[in-house]
């Protein structure tokens, strides 16, 4: 672990902040604030993107060591500091939020009309807490960023959202923190076990006894299950996403679901092997139960957001099958997955966003035939739809592929239960794309919509390309990937070798 | 001839005394329309020279009084937090009392007079200077809660106060002099040392003890010590809950720390039950009674029992830790406060002042600054990082967690999540409702510039929480050092 001798991490995640702050003394009529905001908050969030593309061509893929790392004191008396870093698992979740954060700003840029300033400056915090969450090398620090997700979105469901925004933003708000409050009072015992530090890659070496082990990972998966979300405990994430503005449904889906999943990586399984080995069937059950339970229900839904929010259920049980099937293939293709998940999910509920805007519904049976006057917005909603149900060639492929062959080769069960999901997966997909796209177009409002603007198309390129080019050529992405997950499947292989041939030792001496 | 050197200790108390009295004699004598405004500068300036004096004097352990009195780092920190306390709530109360017809001089003197008997009741190191510094106190709280005597709502309040204050006066002084008639002797230091080296405490030693307990909970509004809480924190004018809500909790809690900690250090067994079911009550009804309020002054009474209860359970640890992460809290708790009576001294419509949460409808739209200042002392209260309120919940459930208080902290936690969901029901109003009517702009500069100053506190508090904690830290040690 090299000291960086350039605080990287922390310009990139700070500069939305400093943008923030810019858009906050904003002064002229209400009009040139807004166009001022938007600017500002689009200048910022492009800035931070740059930035972080800077992380990117500055990490050794090669490595699966934490890099631009720095360290500031901060807690003395209590032995916390202020630690930045990333790996081969971080770094992408880095480039993915500061990514999706000018998407959304753009994707804005005419659907929020009242106070633009104020929810310019709830987007750049909440880019800041994210991007400072997947950075963090100290459990406090993380702690701060991942909770400090909670105010912006709060805010940002409550003020700019729809009808039931209200009981969205605090079902979504409450949820959370129960969660992850339980998960402090786990940090602060571990603190403690560890003679008083909260370091995370000190935490990774240090072996925590297994009775520890198996409370305080309940502790922890109370808070990464709610954010990922698990069934059942996922029912605030359709409110959520139904009644939040389209930028906020991109980032719940985009980012804040993939804190979840970052989460079990990060803590659950370097620092709690044994007790993910032990609950790991508990956690398969859950994931097989949200992929097929989760798929059914979206096939019946009417709402098109909603639709789309109970499939990254199902996506993301996916994903914590994965993770917990603890072989390199699976854990890689978690990621991937969970990468591709946020560009393809994202686009989803832009694509909803570009129709809702023009029609202001969200009413699937309200569409139809979208095909003969929008031909460029049915592309690329068919693309995305496609990468969705996991085409091959497209970026979903790669992620369920991995996540199968590594799921067959842990319990073959499971893997059975996740490709029933994938065939549901496609059927409501399909099912969907044919309701809005497909038919005669027969209703009069939905004759007189325009083709995508190309602000639009310019929302949509990157996220085409990024999920072709992971569909195509996913070594790019895959091999700073793997060398980090190989040395997390070396650990934690290790504990439980040593923690079984502990157990042996004892079982010899009697 | 005496020896001065064993009142040199108590300097700044004398100080502000002499300083107090000559006070009434200004406003004796002032024209009956100036003398307000003189005396509550005057005021003004001799608390600010009082917490001077404290800060020059020193935070070296001295004795005075023949051990009646005591000053070190812990006195010192808590001295000042309740100097600051008692200051922004005179400069806060100025519009306040003008406008409801309680402009008379008396006010500024009695919060001085209250202000002293904090003071004594931190430096108290006997049971007997304890009890002075409290009825002290007390009886000039007693009537500036019922200032507006004109008006039903705040003599009810003054009266409900008294009667319930004097019961637990008299519990505590019960208590008192049952722990004289086993241990044979009132001062701290003394009673330490008995404490030592008694081989088991004798029942009516520890009798005495939960009577002391029960009066000390009763003055920090402790479940199930709590009821006049609300309705005290409703009736009394708002000025005066303001200050209700800060100075005499931290003054109070300091003498538990104290009596706690110092001379009963040794039965912690004996008080560690007592506390930890005081605090996991306090939490609870904090959290869940605040829920139904519509009254934004009662919700505040909700909000600090649930406060207390989680500063106690830095006391319940009963550890060095645990001592400084009760200051932090303090600390915390006293800034997120002012800052929030300062936004519900301000809640007036056409000069007619309102608290209901209702009438905050809509407020991020008419009055932004206002709104979202309120918006981060309700985050913090509810402890959501990357506030200070957040750190004042860490460091109090590390202390309980260290201390094997595990769950403590876990009724905690949930706590929090319970009184969330009502801090955050203020910011639904302010932020999600539309308004029906607009409340008027904040007046006064003293007024916004405690508002600014206590917003960027909450705000900043991240970026340098180790001075703080460092200044707690050395405080709770000098509590153990004797």
């Amino acid at each position: 672990m090299s000291e960086a001798s350039f605080p990287l991490l922390s310009l990139t995640t700070f500069a939305p902040l400093v943008g923030a702050l810019f858009v906050m003394i904003i002064r002229g009529t209400p009009e040139e604030v807004a166009r001022n905001a938007r600017w500002v908050a689009f200048v910022a969030s492009v800035t931070t993107f740059l930035l972080s593309l800077l992380v990117l061509v500055n990490f050794d893929g090669s490595s699966a060591e934490f890099q631009l790392v720095e360290y500031q004191p901060w807690l003395e008396s209590a032995g916390i500091g202020y630690k930045m870093g990333v790996d081969g698992i971080s770094v992408w979740f880095v480039l993915l939020s500061t990514l999706l954060s000018p998407l959304c700003i753009l994707a804005s840029w005419r659907s929020i009309k009242i106070r633009v300033r104020e929810y310019m400056i709830a987007f750049l915090v909440l880019e800041t807490m994210m991007v400072g969450m997947f950075c963090a090398l100290d459990m406090l620090v993380f702690y701060i960023f991942f909770e400090g997700v909670l105010l912006p979105m709060f805010l940002i469901i409550g003020v700019w959202g729809g009808g039931r925004r209200i009981y969205a933003a605090f079902k979504f708000f409450l949820y959370t923190l129960l969660g992850s409050i339980l998960m402090l009072v786990a940090v602060i015992a571990m603190y403690f076990a560890a003679g008083h530090t909260t370091d995370i890659p000190t935490l990774m070496t240090t072996q925590f006894p297994r009775d520890m082990q198996m409370i305080i990972w309940l502790a922890f998966f109370a808070s990464f299950a709610v954010k990922v979300p698990m069934w059942p405990v996922h029912t605030w994430l359709p409110d959520a996403h139904v009644e939040a503005p389209t930028a906020g449904s991109v980032i719940l889906a985009g980012v804040l679901l993939k804190m979840g999943g970052y989460g079990f990586l990060r803590f659950s399984i370097p620092m709690m092997p044994l007790a993910s080995d032990a609950y790991a069937p508990l956690v398969f059950a859950l994931s097989c139960i949200a992929v097929v339970y989760t798929s059914l229900v979206a096939l019946v839904q009417q709402d098109m957001k909603k639709l789309i929010a109970y499939s990254s259920i199902a996506h993301m049980g996916f994903v914590t099958a994965a993770i917990f099937s603890m072989n390199e293939t699976a854990v890689a293709g978690s990621i991937i997955q969970m990468l591709s998940h946020g560009i393809v999910s994202g686009a989803l509920f832009l694509c909803v966003g570009v129709v809702y805007d023009r029609l202001h519904t969200r009413e699937i049976a309200r569409y139809g035939g979208l095909a003969t006057n929008m031909p460029r917005f049915a592309l690329v909603f068919m693309l995305f739809t496609m990468a969705s149900v996991g085409l091959p060639g497209t970026s979903g492929f790669v992620g369920e592929f991995l996540i199968l062959y590594g799921a067959f080769e842990h319990n073959t069960y499971v893997a059975a239960f996740l490709a029933t999901g994938m065939i549901l997966g496609a059927a409501y997909m399909l099912y969907l794309y044919r309701r809005v796209v497909f038919g005669a177009l027969t209703k009069d409002d939905v004759k007189a919509m325009l083709d995508m603007s190309p602000r639009e198309i310019a929302i949509f390129v990157p996220l085409i390309i990024l999920t072709l080019w992971m569909g195509i050529y996913p070594s790019t992405f895959l091999d700073p990937i793997e060398v980090s997950v190989t040395k997390l499947v070396e650990n934690y292989d290790a504990a439980l070798a040593a923690a079984q041939s502990g157990a042996a030792l004892v079982t010899g001496q009697q | 001839m005496f020896d001065t050197s064993a009142f040199a200790p108590a300097l700044p108390e004398i100080a502000l005394a002499t300083s107090v009295l000559a006070l009434m004699m200004v406003g004796v004598f002032s024209d009956p329309k100036k003398a307000l405004g003189r005396v509550s500068f005057l005021a003004v300036l001799v608390l600010v020279g009082t917490a001077a004096l404290v800060v020059i004097t020193g935070t070296d352990y001295r004795v005075g009084f023949g051990g009646l009195f005591i000053v070190d780092s812990f006195a010192v920190y808590m001295k000042i937090l309740v100097l600051i306390a008692a200051l922004c709530g005179l400069v806060m109360s100025d519009g306040y009392i003008r406008r409801e017809g309680m402009a008379r001089f008396e006010y500024p003197i009695l919060l001085c007079f209250a202000t002293l008997g904090m003071l004594m009741m931190i430096s108290a190191n006997d049971l007997m200077s304890l009890y002075i510094g409290l009825e002290l106190q007390s009886l000039s709280l007693y009537v500036v809660a019922a200032f507006q005597r004109d008006q039903l709502r705040s003599t009810e309040a003054g009266l409900k106060y008294f009667v319930l204050g004097a019961l637990s006066s008299g519990l505590l002084l019960y208590g008192c002099s049952l722990i004289y008639g086993f241990a044979g002797t009132t001062n701290f230091v003394a009673l330490a040392h008995e404490m030592a080296t008694m081989e088991s405490a004798p029942t009516g030693l520890i009798v005495g003890l939960v009577f002391l307990s029960a009066g000390l909970a009763f003055k920090i509004s402790a479940v199930p010590f709590h009821m006049w809480t609300p309705d005290v924190y409703e009736g009394s004018p708002t000025s005066v809950t303001a200050f209700f809500a800060v100075a005499p909790k931290i003054a109070a809690m300091s003498l538990i720390l104290r009596v706690m900690l110092g001379p009963f250090g040794d039965l912690i067994a004996e008080w560690q039950q007592i506390i930890w079911f005081i605090s996991v009550a306090s939490m609870i009804l904090g959290a869940f009674a605040a829920i139904a309020q519509t009254n934004i002054k009662r919700l505040m009474a909700y909000s600090s029992i649930g406060h207390v209860g989680y500063a106690l359970m830095g006391l319940a640890a009963g550890t060095e830790d645990g001592a400084g992460s009760v200051m932090l809290y303090l600390a915390i708790y006293l800034v997120m406060n002012i800052g929030t009576f300062a936004v519900i001294l301000s809640m007036k419509i056409k000069d007619r002042m309102v608290e209901n949460i209702s009438d905050l409808a809509g407020l991020s739209k008419t009055r932004p600054g206002m709104a979202l200042a309120l918006m981060l002392f309700m985050f913090s209260m509810a402890g959501i990082p990357p506030l200070a309120g957040f750190f004042g919940k860490f460091f109090v459930f590390s202390a309980a967690i260290d201390a094997g208080l595990i769950y403590l902290a876990i009724i905690g936690a949930v706590t929090s999540v319970v009184s969330a969901f009502y801090y955050l029901r203020i910011i639904k109003v302010m932020y999600f409702d539309e308004a029906d009517e607009t409340l008027d702009a904040m007046e006064g500069k003293a007024m916004k510039g405690i508002l600014l100053v206590s917003s960027l506190a909450i705000l900043v508090f991240i970026l340098l929480p180790q001075t703080l904690a460092g200044y707690a830290a050395t405080a709770a040690a000098s509590l153990f050092a004797g």
